[in-house]
């Protein structure tokens, strides 16, 4: 009797274990961001890096398109960006641009702002990047442009580049 | 034409395999006590056609022959030698047939050298191994397939990731599939243990050189990966608590356990069943841990290469592995007598399989609870490094001291003394440590007793060295070596861990900058170019202002073509003492760069020591090979 609990015991706990890895090898489809676009973008909070307020959707949809950056000052390839973001909040109409700093910290942003120039509107701090994944973060910088419904209509991963930097223009103004 | 030698090869292997199953069933039911020579000749071929169609795909990249798609999406013309042929398992698709040719050579070297007249159960060992053989080769049939081919034939190659152009990377995955795979040889012969009933000491002699031998491997798999992280992903450290490193963790911990209680099969005829389990764990957890980073299950900086299509078969495989194996040990296990003392040397051997089920349980935790929570809660959440420090640390304390005192509790007998010089050797630990406060500064009461209790084990196992050379057979070289080395280990992760200087700053050229005891002149840069990169190069000159010690550093910024890619080259000064660590990366539109500078103490001893725990197995195994 002990014994046959103890096999029920250790083939729950097998089928469970495997059955968990199934649901997840089904549930990984949600990281690729090809899906995400097209859909709606899910109720956030943050705080802002500097001020004392709260970036969340309501601020998203006061724009007509927004652009939300995932950013950190220790990260390279944001520098590589940064010139492409600073043009957008120069030359774009009806953009708006909220930076989430990720996994930083608030002196380092601060300094690498004042260094290189402040593109965004808005600014998060992220600095466990709990709030980024749900964004489907999985490296920054990454960049999701949204309208002001909450869709996503596209999704940036890796550094913008010249002809990223275009198609959001042409699409925003 | 590479392509259909390829799959011909990788044909013929699967047939064998096939045919190795089908003759060792018939060889079971002949009465005798002799494993017929045709069996012999098809094992001999199967390995020969296996590891021709490695080389005949490493060919392929040195020939940089683009028609296959393999070499086509992870090599370039323009890369160096050494590389080309470490290609040709940087990729999914080549290290999965490097995987099946260690569990095809393992499976040969194991026919060949087992001494054993239980013919019943190296057939049953065959057999599984071929099964596995089987399941792997058709997986790469179906899925994973090295040698498809690709038209119209492209002129170059999109090149490897330069993030895994490094010689550590290099070795790393042969050694560790070598430590990993070759598990699957126990798993096959602990299944074939229990059904052909050929139990204990027998066992536990047929197995040991495997166990060592793949535990030796791994040891070295795991470091050299680890000096991969730290020489090449530029952010000074070694170990990240990573989940893909956490995968390669696991496994070591059942096999350290293992190795540990086969010794106590072989010596006691005990714990059979225990040593079953263990040996069936190992390489379930192995390929757990290949599912887990293969199917991108875990995110992590380590996933190179994922795809859940591919995910989905290993899970299958992961099943029919786990059912076999607790069918086979719920119909085959006998309850056993335990009989020794509480008090005996084989109890405190056993002390090491509590500590070994501890860790591998809280990495467990660590790395799948967050996959389970996401499954049941939809919440995500994420595991570091402050876990396990807190989890794992102060449990390495007892488990130093035990590693010191627990082989020798049955050999000194007078009790009075052996207290004394633990005694002495503790005292000897406490002063040490105080030195190393006075030093390097303060650290946490944590931190001491852990620095306490390696230099404790260090001084044990030096001792115990002049004992060996003094009585040769009282005492054994192999387990003194590896437990010196891990006191090591702990003892100077602990110093590097707690008196690292570093600083993160801007500079530009002609500046300098001066922070605790260090100045640091940035000289110049200048742009050179290589075979298959621009590299720009910095020169500063680095000052101890204590000693007044004067180094010139050279840090880089790598731009490869193929695939367009910027790595950041750490420039480290390596000493017996201490690394000097710099890296610095650009800012665009800007003269300043980013420098990030650290000093940290006795890093090389670290590896030293890492190879110094795997050198223990080696011996152990030259040991077995004289007698």
């Amino acid at each position: 009797m002990k014994k046959n609990l103890l096999k029920i015991i250790i083939s729950v706990l097998a089928i469970f274990i495997i059955g968990t890895f199934y649901v997840s090898l089904k549930k990984t489809e949600i990281y690729d961001t090809k899906n995400l676009v097209g859909t709606n973008l899910d109720n956030f909070e943050l705080n802002s890096l500097n001020k004392n307020l709260k970036i969340n959707q309501e601020l998203v949809k006061k724009s007509q398109y927004t652009l939300i950056n995932f950013w950190a000052s220790w990260c390279a390839p944001c520098r590589a960006e940064h010139k492409y973001l600073i043009n957008l909040k120069r030359n774009a109409k009806n953009l708006k641009l909220i930076g989430i700093n990720f996994k930083d910290e608030k002196k380092n942003a601060n300094k690498f702002l004042s260094e290189f120039g402040d593109p965004y509107h808005y600014s998060a701090a992220d600095s466990e990047g709990k709030v980024s994944i749900n964004f489907g973060v999985y490296g920054i910088p990454e960049s999701i442009l949204v309208n002001n419904d909450l869709k996503i209509i596209k999704k940036f991963i890796g550094p913008l580049n010249q002809e990223e930097y275009t198609s959001i223009l042409s699409l925003t103004n | 034409m590479l392509s259909n030698t390829g799959i011909t090869l990788v044909i013929l292997t699967t047939l064998l395999s096939a045919l190795i199953i089908y003759k060792s069933f018939t060889e079971l039911h002949i009465e005798n006590n002799f494993i017929n020579k045709k069996i012999f000749n098809l094992v001999t071929f199967q390995t020969t056609f296996s590891i021709l169609s490695f080389f005949v795909l490493i060919a392929g990249f040195v020939i940089s022959d683009f028609s296959l798609i393999n070499v086509y999406e992870n090599s370039h013309t323009k890369k160096p030698f050494f590389y080309k042929v470490s290609g040709a398992w940087g990729s999914h698709e080549g290290s999965l047939l490097l995987w099946i040719n260690i569990l095809v050579i393992f499976s040969f070297l194991f026919l060949v050298f087992t001494k054993h007249n239980n013919k019943s159960y190296l057939l049953y060992t065959l057999i599984f191994q071929n099964f596995l053989i089987l399941g792997f080769l058709i997986f790469l049939l179906i899925n994973s397939n090295p040698f498809s081919k690709i038209y119209p034939i492209p002129i170059e190659g999109l090149g490897l990731n330069p993030i895994l152009q490094d010689p550590a990377l290099a070795i790393h995955p042969p050694l560790l599939y070598i430590g990993f795979v070759g598990s699957s040889i126990y798993f096959s012969a602990g299944i074939a243990s229990l059904i052909s009933n050929c139990r204990d000491k027998f066992f536990a002699k047929s197995i040991k050189p495997w166990v060592l031998i793949s535990w030796s491997f791994q040891t070295l798999g795991i470091t050299a990966g680890s000096i991969w992280a730290y020489y090449e992903l530029g952010w000074g450290g070694f170990w990240f608590w990573d989940p893909v490193e956490n995968a390669s963790l696991m496994p070591w911990f059942v096999i350290t356990a293992l190795m540990h209680s086969v010794i106590v099969l072989e010596k006691r005829n005990s714990i059979y069943s225990w040593v079953i389990i263990l040996c069936l764990l190992t390489f379930t957890i192995s390929v757990t841990g290949t599912f887990l980073v293969r199917s991108g299950i875990l995110n992590s900086v380590h996933t190179f290469a994922n795809d859940p299509s591919r995910g989905l078969y290993i899970l299958i495989f992961l099943s029919l592995m786990i059912f076999l194996a607790l069918a086979a040990f719920f119909r085959y296990s006998k309850k056993e007598e335990y009989n020794f003392l509480l008090k005996s040397k084989e109890t405190l051997i056993l002390a090491n399989n509590w500590f070994m089920f501890f860790f591998l349980t809280s990495v467990m935790i660590g790395t799948l609870y967050p996959i389970i929570l996401e499954v049941l809660n939809d919440t995500k959440i994420s595991v570091g490094p402050p876990f396990y420090s807190a989890v794992i640390f102060p449990f390495v304390i007892p488990f130093l001291i035990f590693m010191a005192i627990g082989p020798k509790i049955n050999w000194i007998k007078n009790k009075y003394s052996r207290i004394l010089s633990n005694f002495y050797i503790l005292i000897a630990s406490i002063f040490l440590n105080l030195l190393v406060y006075f030093i390097f500064g303060k650290y946490s009461i944590i931190s001491n007793l852990i620095i306490i209790s390696s230099i404790f084990l260090i001084i044990h196992s030096i001792k115990d060295f002049f004992i060996f050379f003094k009585k040769k057979n009282e005492s054994d070289i192999s387990r003194i070596v590896s437990h010196l080395g891990f006191g090591m280990l702990i003892l100077f992760i602990g110093i590097s861990h707690n008196f690292t200087v570093e600083n993160d700053f801007n500079l530009k050229v002609g500046e300098e900058k001066k922070f605790s005891g260090y100045q640091i002149n940035f000289n110049s840069v200048r742009m050179e170019n290589e075979k298959n990169y621009k590299k720009i190069i910095g020169e500063f000159k680095l000052v101890n202002l204590k000693s007044n010690l004067e180094e010139i550093l050279y840090p880089e910024i790598r731009i490869y073509d193929q695939p367009e890619t910027l790595t950041y080259e750490a420039s480290i000064k390596t000493k017996l003492s201490a690394d000097t660590y710099l890296t610095m990366s650009n800012i665009s539109r800007s003269d300043y760069y980013n420098i990030k500078f650290q000093n940290k103490p006795f890093m090389i001893w670290i590896w030293i020591s890492a190879i110094l725990i795997a050198s223990g197995g080696f011996i152990r195994l030259i040991k077995i090979k004289m007698q």
